[in-house]
This record gives structure tokens, sequence and C-alpha cells, in this order.
């Protein structure tokens, strides 16, 4: 069957959408329902029971790549053979793991025809969660205290610094609050066990929990900006629910953090709303978040949005969305067959 | 005080708040309350139409009224 001349192909990753969800689920219903023309959906996947994989409505084909930790070279040779086959127009990389191997071959990806929308590698390490606090203060941006710690005996000097409670995070992901020094070190422990050093340790903010998905244009404009409140919150921390909010100092921060890096992609800002109405950024996920469905639904396709600005299009800048609208999640036993998981784990590719 | 300009309500008591998310709902005198309010009522009026409708005794509706006011404050419902 011959394609359309019109068909975008596009390479998504984050098909694990499980209960601790990645976001390409949720962005492949946005550029379905946003670009308005037929849309080839390839699946780039780690593990082999992503659920995405399977689910053919959503993704037309997937193939599995390299971990982020075999480099940037074996995944430039992956997407080289996957691009000879499907010849990809666009990737949208969406796990803060994969990025840095992703903004690394934005240029060899330009030059096979590939296209991406991805912040630069100075963007990207400047918000990352050990230089955070740098990057609010040269940004004038409120952001808790920390400090990175290589060692438990480390907890000691946060504990004098900061006092109790206070937040242990691992490398990539995880926090645990601890509210005495056994439990920070417990923490500790647990935490570089799976994510490696070091170990950040932030003040405790106390106050409400906000999340901001935010696409920025590269050039210090906002696109898009869409502020939630989780309604439920899984026991890892997930939204299992969320509704829109109307607040324009949510929106004036964001735009600040845009105007200030320049940010050129998707990202989700972690905000603490304190008592006293601060606005604390307590992380900067450089990625769209796993809630991105939300903005299309909300009328700021996020997803759409990125995908025609990295493939040239204009795209004007969002200024209204629906407030109150809400996502619930929800989870589906969805049924595949022993063939299918064969041919993705033996061969690769489904 | 007055009620936020950005507060939703309904007839039926259900009141929300966008720059939160929060929701609440309220029984339907505080409904009545809440919706003559969001119209931009003086606080004065909105007491006389109480007392005019209902059985209540003047004092005993001040106190009710500081209460729901103070609950209205609490909630994150009411500017300056």
């Amino acid at each position: 069957m011959e394609k359309p001349d019109n068909l975008l192909t596009i390479a998504v990753t984050g098909l694990n959408a499980i209960d601790s969800p990645g976001p390409g689920i949720a962005v492949i219903r946005g550029l379905r329902e946003g670009l308005h023309r037929p849309v080839r959906i390839i699946g780039l996947s780690y593990e082999t029971l992503e659920p995405g994989i399977y689910m053919h409505d959503v993704v037309d084909k997937t193939y599995q790549i390299p971990y982020p930790a075999a480099g940037s070279e074996a995944l430039l040779r992956r997407l080289q053979y996957i691009h000879e086959k499907e010849q990809l127009q666009l990737i949208i990389p969406n796990f803060d793991a994969e990025l840095y191997n992703f903004i690394r071959l934005g240029p060899a990806l330009k030059n096979m025809g590939i296209a991406t929308f991805l912040p630069s590698q100075e963007q990207f390490d400047a918000r990352d969660k050990i230089n955070l606090y740098r990057f609010g203060k040269k940004h004038n941006l409120l952001v808790p205290k920390d400090k990175i710690i290589n060692s438990p005996a480390e907890l000691n000097a946060c504990e004098e610094a900061m006092g109790f409670p206070l937040v242990v995070k691992g490398k990539f992901y995880d926090a645990v609050v601890a509210y005495t020094l056994e439990q920070a070190q417990k923490a500790f422990y647990k935490l570089t066990a799976k994510w490696g050093f070091p170990v950040i340790v932030q003040e405790y903010i106390n106050g409400t929990e906000i999340n901001i998905a935010v696409l920025g244009d590269g050039k210090g404009n906002a696109v898009s900006i869409i502020p939630m409140r989780k309604l439920y919150i899984t026991d890892k921390g997930k939204a299992w629910a969320g509704i829109t909010l109307e607040d324009d100092a949510l929106i004036k921060i964001a735009g600040d953090f845009v105007k200030a890096t320049q940010w050129k992609g998707g990202c989700e800002l972690e905000i603490m709303r304190t008592k006293k109405n601060e606005l604390y950024i307590m992380e900067i996920n450089p990625r769209f978040p796993a809630w991105i469905y939300l903005t299309a639904a909300a009328g700021q396709n996020q997803p759409a949005a990125l995908a025609k600005m990295a493939l040239g299009e204009e795209q004007p800048f969002y200024t209204a969305y629906e407030v109150g609208k809400i996502f619930i999640r929800y989870s589906w036993d969805h049924i595949t067959d022993i063939k299918e998981f064969h041919q993705i784990s033996g061969m690769g590719e489904l | 005080m007055y009620l936020k300009k950005n507060i939703a309500t309904s007839e039926s008591g259900f009141i929300f708040n966008p720059s939160t998310g929060d929701s609440y709902s309220a029984n339907p005198v505080a409904a009545e309350i809440v919706q003559l309010l969001k119209q931009g009522t003086a606080s004065s009026s909105v007491k006389e139409q109480i007392l005019q409708k209902y059985e209540v005794d003047p004092f005993r509706l001040e106190q009710d009224w500081d209460d729901f006011m103070n609950q209205l404050k609490e909630a994150n419902l009411l500017g300056d």
C-alpha cells in the first residue's frame, strides 16, 4: 500500500504505561489528535514488557533500542537501522536518562534528516537536581536549599544546616522525607544502591504540590504553559488524577523559567506553594510529564505543538486553556500473544 | 472581604477554586449566600435577605455568618 504524501513518521520512547508511567503513550495520543494528518508512530523500547509495544492502535511498529549506558554510538547505529526501514522524520525521547545521548546525537540525526526538539546540553545540565540550587540563585528563582553528598557521614552537616525533616533524593529518581538521622541514613543507602552517587539532600518545604507542563521554543518564549494539581497520588508519588489550574503566578514562574533558560522542548516544573503563597521550584524534569495529554484536553496540545516546531512549521503561542479539566488514569489488562512477546524479545522489533 | 472573582459556583452548592483545584459542597443556605456574594451583593444585604427568608434570630445569624466567613477564608475563597 502506498504511503500518503503527507504521512508523518515519528519515533517516540517511554512506552511503559505502567503504575509509574513513561509519557510515551500520552505523547502519541496528543500527536495523533493534534497533527491533523496521517501519523505513523514508531515506538522505541527498552524492556520487552512495555505495554505500548503491544498496543497496535497506538504504536504502529516498535524497535528495541540499547540502554543509555551502552552509549550514543550504539544508539546511533540502531537508529540508522530503524531509519533505513522507516524513514523517520522526528524523534521525541521521553526519559531523563536517555536524553544525554539524544542531545549528543542531535547533529548526526539532523544530517540523516531526522528532527529533534531538545534542550542543549548546557540547559539540560543547568536544571539537573545537582545544580538546581545554583540555577535558582542565578536566575532569581525560589529553590530549596540543598547539599550534594557522597557519604552518609555528611548527613550530620545537612542536619546542622537545614534541620529535620530533610528530603533525601536519588540522582535520577526517588525522594524520601527523613525525620531522623537514622531515616536519612537508610534513605541514603537505599538511593545510592538504586541510582548511584551522589545523593541530594534538600530542605523540606511544606505546602501544596503543583506541576506545570511547559513547552519552550528555544528562543525564550513559552509556547504553552499548563499548571496542574494532583488530585490523587499513588504510593510512588505519581498523579493518578489531576486538574488544570488557573493562577497567573504559576504562569509567570514558568514563563520566567523559559525566558531565563531559553528552554527548547517540553519540560515539567514541580512547584511547591507554601502557606505564604511562595512558589518554590522543587525540580525541573527535562521532558514531557506522563500526564501531558491533559494539555491537549485543556486546549493546548503540547506534543503536537512540539512536533510542528521540530518540523519547522509555524506554531502560534497558546494563551487560553480550559481550567478545571480533569484526568483520571485507569488500568487495563491488555491481552497479547506469546508470539508477539517472542517477536519483540527475540527479534527486537514488533 | 469579597468572594474571589475566579471562584466557580453552582446553584447546587458546588464551589470550585481554580487557583488551587480544591472543590467544596455547600448546604442549600450556604450555597444561596455564596451565589449572592458571587453576584457582588454586599454582606449586609445578603444578611437582610436571609433574615427575611428564614426564621433566624439576628444574633444567631451574626454568629453563623462569622463562622461561615472564617470557613471561606480558611478555604482561600475570600479576597481582601
